[in-house]
């Protein structure tokens, strides 16, 4: 799904290293597929019995209208850890479309990005300012993100904050490409290496020529 | 190809799938009505949910388990993709059999929806994790779209005293650099004391560069690296391999070459490495302190050290050796090599010791292959006879998906990568090391690296 705009509750969660076996324990990847995962997320931390499902009154996606939250503030490096993309999936089928953090794992960017998840890069002072507008009253207080303009606004106060991405990343979520099918484009420029390197590196070529 | 910039799409030469996240991947294909487009590029094997109890079968203890093991071998065998099912003799670990086999060779782009894909870096492949949409993208068009990383060498001066192995290594590097320290890098690792290192050991240090946040770890093969790939199953046979072994050589970073950023470390007094917290960069020298809170160097570090103190029911200030463990895993992709069972085994030989009292104490090989050695060197019965289980191969418990596990809440000493809160299991403290503090901590009783050569 292509992502341009999004105004959402926006719930803190800044603490650094934020890891994927938090995200989704892998005891909560329960079946071979892409969903189903939306129960698991963030289990250790929002349950204080995952086998019940006893909600943990401390854990902040527990509280008011954070419930609602599609924008996650988050600390350094989110998303590190296991490769698993459920890590994605989880977020997203819970709601989330945007997640703010000053730095994300690489493999977690990459997921987030083909699953139209907007991962925005944002310095810890930002973060900070973000969280202090929407903690007061985050049911009125919601953000709102720009992919076309790059921004994130907070409307009450009439407040801005702008943030770079990658281009080839903001392209690709804007137009909500399937990647296989543009690499598809492709494939005679993939037959030609191919030809040319089979010469070059004959042993990367198992099986008949 | 170049897409941008920074972008460029690179032609992958070897995929590698386990049946944890490469059943989503298969069968992302499948539904989309898309094939592997070269399907003797693709492997993959059973290792993630499968179990390590001897006499195994699809049964696991893992909920809903089994489930993945038939999605997978179907999948597998739909896709036509070579598979190393669970009765195999090749089965195992997948990071461990793809260098084994020959699946992963010096300079072959590798990718396998795994963060730990990055050990093969020290055969001197680009080797590196990917979600499984991304490794669909890979099984579909033999390709992926790669955004550059930047570049870091991190060169060791001196060399590692005996008893401190490459764990102890990688274990002192995160502890350094941090657990972010290499995001957005691909780091090389240099030295002598790098070149000193076996393959093995070379895998094991590579290994753990995904928890330093790096795109990926890479170490320049040399002689050591053609000698170990000679002759593996799937490595190019006589004038190929002439051809490919001069190749290889060539795959060194040039005189001067320009890194985005250079790391020094001095290793000469180097002490094995334990971790007390709940990220792989909360470690210390083994009989060193437990950092207090109040020393932290701002106030985040120290939250994030009073929430791991609190999780792993230590205090700052006190020692290492101050705590009993309740059981010791030797296994893992990071050390579950024929070196490492070596290493644990000669230890329990030389001191004639044996479990401590109360201590569950496991050894998972690897792989098949890895078994079967250790067995022709009869290191099973050394473990057996110290009070340790002799498993299959697989990753077991090294992590937690609900079903086998040390014990609810128990402080285990692990060779494992990654001591994240519930990873080995409910509310388990885990601590990781080397084989070698492993076992002695499993003798001991406590932890200790107190290793008398
Ligand atoms: S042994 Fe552990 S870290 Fe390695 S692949 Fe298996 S589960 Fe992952």
């Amino acid at each position: 799904m292509p992502f341009t705009r999004h105004t959402g509750v926006a719930a803190p969660l800044v603490r650094p290293n934020i890891d994927t076996d938090t995200i989704i324990p892998s005891r909560e990847m329960r079946t071979v597929s892409r969903s189903g995962l939306a129960a698991g997320l963030f289990a250790p931390w929002r349950y204080s019995d995952p086998d019940t499902r006893t909600e943990n009154p401390h854990f902040v996606l527990n509280q008011g209208a954070f419930r609602q939250a599609s924008i996650l503030l988050a600390g350094a490096n989110f998303g590190c850890g296991s490769s698993r993309e459920h890590a994605v999936w989880a977020l997203v089928e819970s709601g989330f479309r945007v997640i703010i953090a000053p730095s994300f794992a690489t493999i977690f960017r990459n997921n987030a990005q083909r699953n139209g998840l907007l991962t925005i890069e944002l310095d810890g002072d930002d973060i900070e300012r973000l969280v202090q507008w929407v903690s007061d009253d985050p049911e009125t207080c919601p953000l709102s993100v720009d992919l076309e303009a790059c921004t994130v606004r907070h409307d009450p106060e009439q407040q801005v904050v702008e943030f770079s991405i990658e281009p080839v990343a903001r392209e690709m979520l804007l137009s909500g490409l399937d990647e296989i099918g543009m690499t598809e484009q492709s494939l005679h420029h993939i037959d030609a290496f191919e030809a040319q390197d089979r010469v070059k590196r004959p042993w990367v070529y198992l099986g008949q020529a | 190809m170049t897409l941008s910039e920074r972008q460029s799409l690179l032609y992958i030469d070897r995929i590698f799938l386990h049946e944890r996240t490469g059943s989503v991947a298969l069968n992302g294909l499948l539904e989309r009505d898309r094939s592997v487009r070269r399907r003797e590029h693709a492997f993959c094997t059973m290792d993630h949910i499968v179990d390590t109890r001897p006499g195994r079968g699809d049964e696991t203890l893992m909920p809903s388990g089994r489930d993945f093991i038939v999605a997978t071998r179907h999948a597998a065998h739909e896709t036509g993709i070579q598979l190393f099912d669970i009765a195999d003799a090749d089965q195992g670990i997948v990071h461990v059999i793809s260098p084994e086999l020959g699946i992963a060779l010096p300079g072959l782009t590798l990718v396998c929806p795994d963060s730990h894909t990055c050990t093969l870096g020290g055969l001197g492949a680009l080797a590196w994790g990917v979600g499984s949409t991304e490794a669909e993208h890979a099984l579909a068009t033999s390709t992926l779209r790669v955004t550059r990383p930047q570049t870091m060498r991190v060169t060791y001066t001196g060399e590692l005293a005996s008893g401190v192995t490459a764990k102890d290594l990688i274990l002192f590097t995160i502890r350094e650099l941090s657990a972010a320290g290499g995001a957005g890098y691909a780091i090389e690792f240099a030295g002598s004391a790098v070149e000193a290192l076996s393959v093995e050991a070379r895998l094991t240090l590579c290994n753990m560069t995904t928890e330093l946040s790096a795109f990926t770890g890479l170490i320049a093969p040399d002689q050591k690296v053609l000698e170990y790939c000679m002759g593996r199953r799937y490595a190019p046979q006589d004038a190929v391999w002439e051809h490919a072994s001069g190749y290889w050589q060539s795959l060194r970073s040039d005189e001067g070459a320009n890194f985005d950023c250079e790391q020094l470390m001095d290793i000469d007094s180097l002490k094995p490495q334990l971790s007390w917290g709940t990220s792989p960069q909360h470690c210390i020298d083994w009989n060193g302190t437990i950092p207090q809170p109040a020393d932290a160097s701002d106030e985040d570090q120290a939250t994030a050290w009073s929430r791991a103190q609190r999780y792993m029911e230590v205090r700052g200030g006190s020692r290492l050796a101050d705590y009993p463990i309740d059981a010791a895993f030797i296994g893992s992709c990071t050390n579950s090599r024929l070196s490492d069972l070596r290493d644990a085994a000669a230890y329990l030989q030389r001191t004639g010791s044996r479990v401590a009292k109360g201590v569950k104490a496991l050894c998972v090989p690897g792989s098949g292959q890895v078994k079967r050695a250790a067995e022709a060197e009869g290191l099973h019965e050394v473990f057996l006879h110290a009070g340790f289980e002799w498993r299959e191969p697989g990753c077991s418990m090294c992590f937690f998906a609900g079903g086998e596990s040390l014990g609810d809440g128990v402080r285990v000493i692990s060779t494992t990568n990654r001591n994240f809160e519930g990873r080995q299991g409910l509310r388990v403290k885990t601590h990781i090391a080397s084989p070698l503090t492993t076992v002695a901590s499993a003798c001991a009783g406590y932890l200790t690296a107190d290793t008398p050569l």
